[in-house]
């Protein structure tokens, strides 16, 4: 193909014209042509490639810088004691958060024995009854409840479980994280609950499974490991919440796990000691942040770890 | 304006002599209408189903074919706005009566689809097994939960593949597979019906000869009633085969009479090629 020179085979004429000349000029030009369109490509490929490179490599900039600033400034003090012992008077070293971290923790699962039944309930109905006025009207509320500021939420929750009760408590507290979260998981499990494909929802109902069985078994079922991961990210940002307690939870230097009291909670021990004028309690707040990203961090592996393994278990009915 | 025709079999055709004509009718649909909103999808079918016997039903796309299926289980009322006219009688009884619950009706006819639908979060043996935990009346299906899911993917000639990962999950099954475990959980139940809806149209052509000799076994035991794209498989695994046009029932007639001698110039030009 490369030379006008020989013709080809099974030409019928012998001799080289100048029409199959120019074809084979034509040719060269065109593959050279080709060659470089080609090159251009790999070159703009290699660009684009390198610039997601870049994004994905920023993206996880921010977590990497805070983790390993909290690992210098707050590994120090984070040992045995920070978490069984009691925060220590100002002045006396050492001391620990073992009320702040019980307190986040009975706060957390407060919040979620409010927000995920709630969430996940609304999240499901607004699929299965989507296109009535009711789901409209409760995906749109939800999406405002959604952008509510958590401190708008904390006054809220101040008026009504505070002041008609006349004293700060854990379960105030509790609520007001659970009424964020309700939003949150709500949506997060509308989305999940509507990639389970028509076809698992037939299939169900032509066994003779009814509407709600089929909801609340196979359709919920095939949408969970979804539904966890969202509902993880709902729980990470309420152990992190600060502005909701302070006007609910309060929180407290003593040990207590008591509903009906003020109690302590991470965040709230976190600023305390943050914006005080100590040295020694500088050092706890950074430590106790690290705890903190260390409890997110542990309950999402914990839950994904969870919601892994379900072929081994439950087989029998 | 459809023309019914009796269902007349003729048992010495392709060596089924074996068979006893005419079976008893196991479901009797009298000018059955299926409407989406104000849109008929089926117009006035009257048909009769035998019991231990396969009807196919053949058609263009978009003649409805699929939608009357849908309403010999009640599934056809799933979709929003969609509604029904007429009677479905399923051994006598009309499964459209007021007192008929939806639900009940399923678990007497299964059902099985275009695509395989295996529940992705069950095991192997738990997908089998889906259709007897709704199942009120244990006394229908013999032994254990265990001999009953053997027992239905034995019929579907699936066990020996199967049998060493019951507690695996169903989606790493190929399709082929995947679409036998799903008749398989239809079978578990016992149904005296089994719709199969398009079952071989995402298959290649091994899984689609499997599934056709399994549709050919299942005549045996109960009415089975079979919408295909395809006619040759019409032809292969039905005792007669009904052609729709148009959510009309254009003609009925057994298998071997229909391809070979259609009453209706439309059924032969379609089997023919002419259109669809």
């Amino acid at each position: 193909m490369s030379g006008g020179e020989t013709p080809p085979v099974a030409s019928r004429e012998a001799i080289p014209t100048v029409q199959t000349m120019r074809t084979s000029q034509r040719q060269r030009a065109s593959a050279s042509r080709t060659l470089r369109t080609i090159r251009r490509r790999r070159i703009k490929n290699a660009l684009m490639v390198g610039l997601l490179v870049l994004a994905a490599v920023i993206a996880t900039l921010p977590l990497i810088f805070i983790l390993s600033h909290l690992m210098v400034k707050g590994a120090s003090s984070v040992g045995w004691a920070f978490f069984t012992q009691m925060p220590k008077p100002v002045g006396e070293a050492g001391g620990g958060m073992a009320n702040a971290i019980t307190g986040t923790l009975i706060l957390i699962g407060l919040a979620s024995a409010v927000g995920l039944p709630v969430g996940i309930g609304a999240g499901l109905y607004l699929v299965e009854r989507r296109g009535t006025r009711l789901a409209t009207v409760v995906r749109f509320l939800a999406d405002v409840l959604n952008g509510v500021p958590s401190i708008v939420m904390g006054i809220f929750a101040w008026q009504f479980l505070v002041r008609s009760v006349g004293h700060f408590s854990a379960l105030a507290g509790g609520l007001a994280l659970g009424a964020m979260m309700i939003p949150m998981v709500t949506r997060t499990t509308e989305e999940m609950v509507r990639l389970v494909p028509t076809s698992l929802r037939e299939a169900a109902l032509a066994l003779g499974y009814s509407r709600a069985r089929t909801s609340l078994t196979i359709v919920l079922r095939t949408a969970m490991a979804g539904i966890v991961t969202g509902a993880l990210v709902a729980i990470a940002r309420m152990a992190g919440e600060t502005a909701p307690l302070i006007f609910t939870a309060f929180g407290n230097q003593f040990a207590s796990v008591s509903l009906d009291r003020p109690i302590a909670a991470l965040p709230l021990q976190i600023y305390t000691y943050a914006v005080s004028p100590y040295d020694d309690w500088h050092a706890q707040a950074w430590a106790g942040s690290l705890v903190l990203i260390g409890l997110v961090l542990v309950i999402s592996v914990a839950a994904r770890a969870a919601t892994r393994a379900r072929f081994d278990s439950g087989g029998a009915d | 304006m459809p023309p019914v025709f009796a269902v007349r079999p003729l048992a010495q055709d392709r060596g089924r002599a074996e068979l006893a004509p005419p079976p008893r009718k196991r479901i009797v649909i009298e000018h059955l209408s299926a409407l989406f909103g104000r849109v008929r999808a089926v117009t006035d079918v009257s048909v009769d189903l035998p019991d231990k016997w396969v009807t196919a039903i053949i058609g263009p796309s978009g003649c409805g074919k699929s939608t009357f299926l849908r309403c010999l289980n009640r599934m056809h009322e799933t979709v929003a706005g969609a509604t029904i006219d007429g009677r479905v009688m399923l051994d006598g009884r009309n499964i459209y009566d007021r007192t008929v619950n939806a639900t009940t009706v399923r678990k007497h006819v299964g059902m099985v689809f275009q695509r395989p639908t295996p529940f992705p979060t069950l095991s192997i043996r738990d997908n089998v097994a889906a259709g007897l935990k709704v199942l009120r009346d244990g006394a229908r299906t013999e032994g254990t939960t265990d001999e009953t899911v053997e027992r239905a993917l034995r019929r579907t000639a699936i066990w020996d593949e199967v049998k060493d990962r019951l507690r695996t999950s169903a989606m790493a099954l190929s399709g082929g597979q995947q679409q036998r475990l799903c008749i398989a959980r239809a079978l578990a139940t016992d149904p005296e019906v089994l719709l199969l809806d398009e079952p071989t149209a995402s298959l290649d052509p091994l899984s689609t000869l499997k599934i056709e000799e399994l549709v050919y076994e299942l005549r045996k035991d109960m009415a089975v009633v079979i919408v295909t794209h395809n006619m040759q498989q019409a032809a292969r695994v039905s005792d007669s085969t009904a052609f729709f046009l148009q959510g009309a029932m254009i003609e009925l007639a057994p298998t071997s009479q229909l391809f070979t001698t259609p009453g209706d110039p439309r059924t032969e030009a379609y089997i023919t090629g002419r259109f669809g």
